[in-house]
């Protein structure tokens, strides 16, 4: 695997697992907190009718995030 | 940009709560969980009737305490902010977290959803790791069954350590088992341990390491387990809160911040930085919570969220989305224009005929004219109006609109319009504020705080007139049946003025758009934070208790302020019409004096007298207008929009009056209540002189120019 994949890069329908998060600070902590730690599944369910944000099926609950916080986030492939 | 709470002027959080006890025995019961899983319907099925309704002492989270027994304790609820965790992001979390953590509560119960028990438990390890006398309680276990959920609930105790109930909030019966739970629990006879999380290795040294000194200094007033692991992950707003709780001297003790430095020092040549501590006691948590929710919940069915998705296909869709919510509004507008009709007029004919026999009663006691004017055509009239107007369509409006939010459908239209509010440097979150503000601006206000970024905070404060608020529904929707609806009572007559209405709430939005990218251009400069929302599981909503709730909560609130303020309104705009200077009354005077100026405007004096007089309320603006129309002649009696038509008209409006005065009814000043908010919620007179200056010169500016453009074609 050469190119990182980043959650932004996720599309409706598509799961894939958390490697890391690149992102610091006060939204770190929320996304650690919604429990996007290492080794957790995520699925892409749709995109607002905007394009953006799009929403996430992460533990059971549903959850918007935008591309540019998704961007925080790489994935491994599951 | 770095605008923090206090450059942008809003007052940091604070945390003392007065705890009004009935009996000094009753026991203080935090009522903690996470947002959408029917906490308050557990509060109210608890506390029925019984609650008090207050502030957080110096912010305006609404608090409310109620009060119910057990069989052998009187408690006292408190019902605490939903949050997600402890570690406070937000205002509201800060509150939760300050009360369960320095409150003193003898208990805290937590309402988890059983449909999204694992991202619950997050909060209820939190706080095990503070209370020891918790009770859980899994909510909503009717959904659960439905989605084909099981969970082990003994299983689930046994993992906790402390009680778990099962409870259908509607249902009195699995209320009644948690009240027996929390008096066993009361009387510490858990007999489980709860349980204590295990931190990896190193973290773990770090706490032994000084939690002895910690229980020391502290006086064990604090669970030292807790504090030592948040020493070690130092908040500063928590920080601030254990200082004023153990007192300064606790963090300047030398002993101790020493230790505490040495332990942070272990861990970073263990090659674990702060950042990294907070990761790992983050994952630890849900990790935790994963394992636990592995062992206790089986989904019977795979596929049990599949309803809430295909309607998220529907309501979030690119070509459905916006108008799926623009046809909801016009139907909620239509259903409160259409149902609101008859009520309306019955309650109309009732109150004015009570208004005739006040007056024979009047006549009967031989009061003195001027006694009999101030009170009964001055008080009476104005609040029989206010009363007829306004409690129709409040009782259908908000009820329709409580029912949408308890269907779960106000977060998706937070997350349809975040992507436009984004271009605007702002966030979804802002069109659930402006949602509240369709009820009450000074709500909608309050409801600012569910937005995390102090910046864009302001930006939905200083927006949120732009969305008519009840008071302001009736003055749009009078006018627009007088003059753009020509056939009254028919079905298409009642569509066109839903149509109309939703025209207007549109432009109020497109308004509020505009504004939004200007001040975020201008004075609130900044980027767009980052932000999640969550997009709970839809529900089938309590008709029954939404429609109590709404009008108890609600409708009544909201008219018994409008009435508070009418009242005295109604006996000035009286003397006005009724003190004589020369041959003129002070009403006409003042009218003719703003006459010319409010011309410009596409206007009269009186109109503009109405809205100036209004500021307490804007329900009683029309009011004074008829007022004002019927002191200087014409017309007496009044009961229906016809006859109102025909006094508007003859008193010179035309349909470019009627605009005008929409136009200026959706911009200018927001009322008192709602500047008072403002006041509170930035402590800044700054923000509240924006939040007057804005709608007020943007409403007159539109008005100049439409009227103006009117006069260039006529």
């Amino acid at each position: 695997m050469s190119k990182v994949l980043l959650l932004s890069h996720l599309k409706p329908g598509e799961k894939a697992t958390v490697k890391e998060l690149s992102t610091e600070g006060n939204m770190r902590r929320r996304l650690l907190d919604i429990g996007l730690i290492e080794n957790t599944e995520v699925e892409c369910l749709g995109r607002s009718p905007g394009g953006d944000p799009s929403a996430f099926l992460i533990r059971g609950a549903v959850i918007a995030i935008r591309s540019e916080d998704c961007a925080g986030i790489m994935l491994g492939t599951c | 940009m770095g605008l923090t709470n206090s450059t942008m002027g809003i007052k940091a959080v604070d945390s003392g709560l007065k705890i009004k006890r009935h009996t000094a025995c009753d026991q203080v019961i935090a009522l903690a969980g996470n947002p959408n899983v029917g906490k308050s319907t557990v509060f109210n099925g608890l506390t029925g009737m019984n609650q008090h309704t207050g502030n957080w002492p110096g912010k305006t989270v609404t608090n409310a305490q109620g009060y119910c027994s057990g069989k052998n304790h009187s408690y006292v609820m408190v019902d605490i902010p939903g949050a997600y965790s402890l570690m406070a992001h937000s205002a509201e979390e800060e509150v939760a977290r300050n009360f369960i953590c320095f409150g003193d509560p003898d208990a805290v119960v937590v309402v988890c959803d059983a449909t999204c028990l694992e991202r619950n438990l997050n909060l209820v390890l939190q706080i095990l790791e503070i209370a020891t006398k918790v009770v859980v309680c899994v909510n909503l276990m009717d959904e659960a069954k439905r989605k084909k959920i099981k969970i082990d609930l003994d299983g689930l105790s046994d993992q906790l350590g402390v009680p778990v109930v099962a409870v259908v909030a509607r249902k009195k019966k699995s209320l009644s088992r948690l009240m027996d739970t929390l008096d066993t629990v009361i009387e510490g006879k858990n007999k489980k341990t709860p349980l204590k999380i295990r931190y990896p290795q190193a973290i773990e040294t770090a706490i032994d390491m000084i939690e002895p000194l910690v229980r020391e200094k502290s006086g064990n007033r604090i669970n030292s387990r807790w504090l030592s692991l948040k020493l070690l992950d130092p908040d500063p707003s928590l920080i601030q809160e254990i200082d004023s709780y153990l007192g300064e001297a606790f963090l300047k003790d030398a002993a101790l911040s020493s230790r505490v430095q040495q332990a942070i020092e272990m861990l970073q040549n263990r090659g674990i930085s702060t950042n990294k501590i907070k990761d790992m006691i983050v994952s630890s948590l849900v990790l935790t919570a994963e394992g636990i929710s592995r062992k206790t919940v089986t989904y019977a069915k795979e596929t049990y969220n599949n309803t809430d998705r295909q309607i998220d296909r529907i309501l979030t869709s690119k070509w459905a989305g916006y108008p799926i919510m623009l046809l909801l509004l016009a139907l909620v507008f239509w259903l409160t224009i259409t149902g609101a009709n008859y009520p309306s007029q019955i309650i109309s004919t009732v109150l004015f005929w009570f208004q005739d026999r006040l007056t024979d009663f009047f006549h009967f006691l031989h009061t003195p004219s001027w006694l009999y004017g101030m009170l009964v055509l001055g008080v009476y009239r104005v609040l029989a109006w206010v009363v007829s107007v306004m409690l129709p369509p409040m009782a259908i409006f908000f009820p329709l609109f409580t029912l949408l939010e308890d269907a779960g459908y106000l977060p998706r239209v937070a997350y349809n319009l975040d992507r436009p509010f984004k271009r605007c440097s702002a966030c979804g979150k802002q069109a659930l504020t402006m949602c509240m503000g369709f009820g009450c601006n000074a709500a909608g206000i309050i409801g600012c705080r569910i937005i995390d970024s102090p910046r864009e905070r302001l930006l939905a404060i200083l927006t949120n007139n732009f969305v008519p608020c009840n008071g302001r529904f009736p003055t749009l929707i009078a006018i627009l049946m007088m003059f753009f609806v020509f056939t009254s009572g028919s079905l298409s007559s009642s569509l066109l003025s839903a149509v109309l209405l939703t025209a207007v709430i549109v432009l109020g939005i497109m308004v509020t758009f505009a504004v939004t990218k200007l001040l975020s251009k201008t004075v609130l400069k900044g980027v767009p934070s980052s932000f999640t929302l969550e997009l709970p599981p839809y529900r089938k909503p309590q008709i029954g208790p939404v429609i109590v709730r709404s009008i108890f909560d609600r409708t009544l609130f909201v008219l018994t302020r409008a009435m508070v303020v009418a009242a005295p309104a109604g006996l000035v705009i009286w003397l006005m019409a009724n003190i004589m200077i020369g041959d003129t009354s002070l009403l006409s005077l003042c009218a003719t004096f703003l006459d010319p100026f409010a011309k410009l405007l596409g206007l009269d004096g009186v109109i503009l007298l109405a809205f100036i007089l209004g500021l307490p309320a804007n329900e009683i603006v029309v009011p004074i207008i008829i007022m004002a129309y019927m002191a200087q002649g014409s017309i007496l009696e009044l009961d229906s929009l016809t006859e109102m038509k025909q006094l508007f008209v003859a008193n010179g409006w035309t349909w470019v009056t009627a605009i005008s005065t929409m136009l200026f009814s959706l911009m200018h000043w927001p009322c008192s209540t709602t500047l008072l908010t403002i006041k509170k919620e930035t402590g800044s007179w700054k923000w509240t002189a924006l939040a007057f200056l804005i709608p007020t010169v943007i409403g007159l500016t539109t008005c100049f120019l439409f009227a103006s453009a009117s006069r260039l074609f006529i």
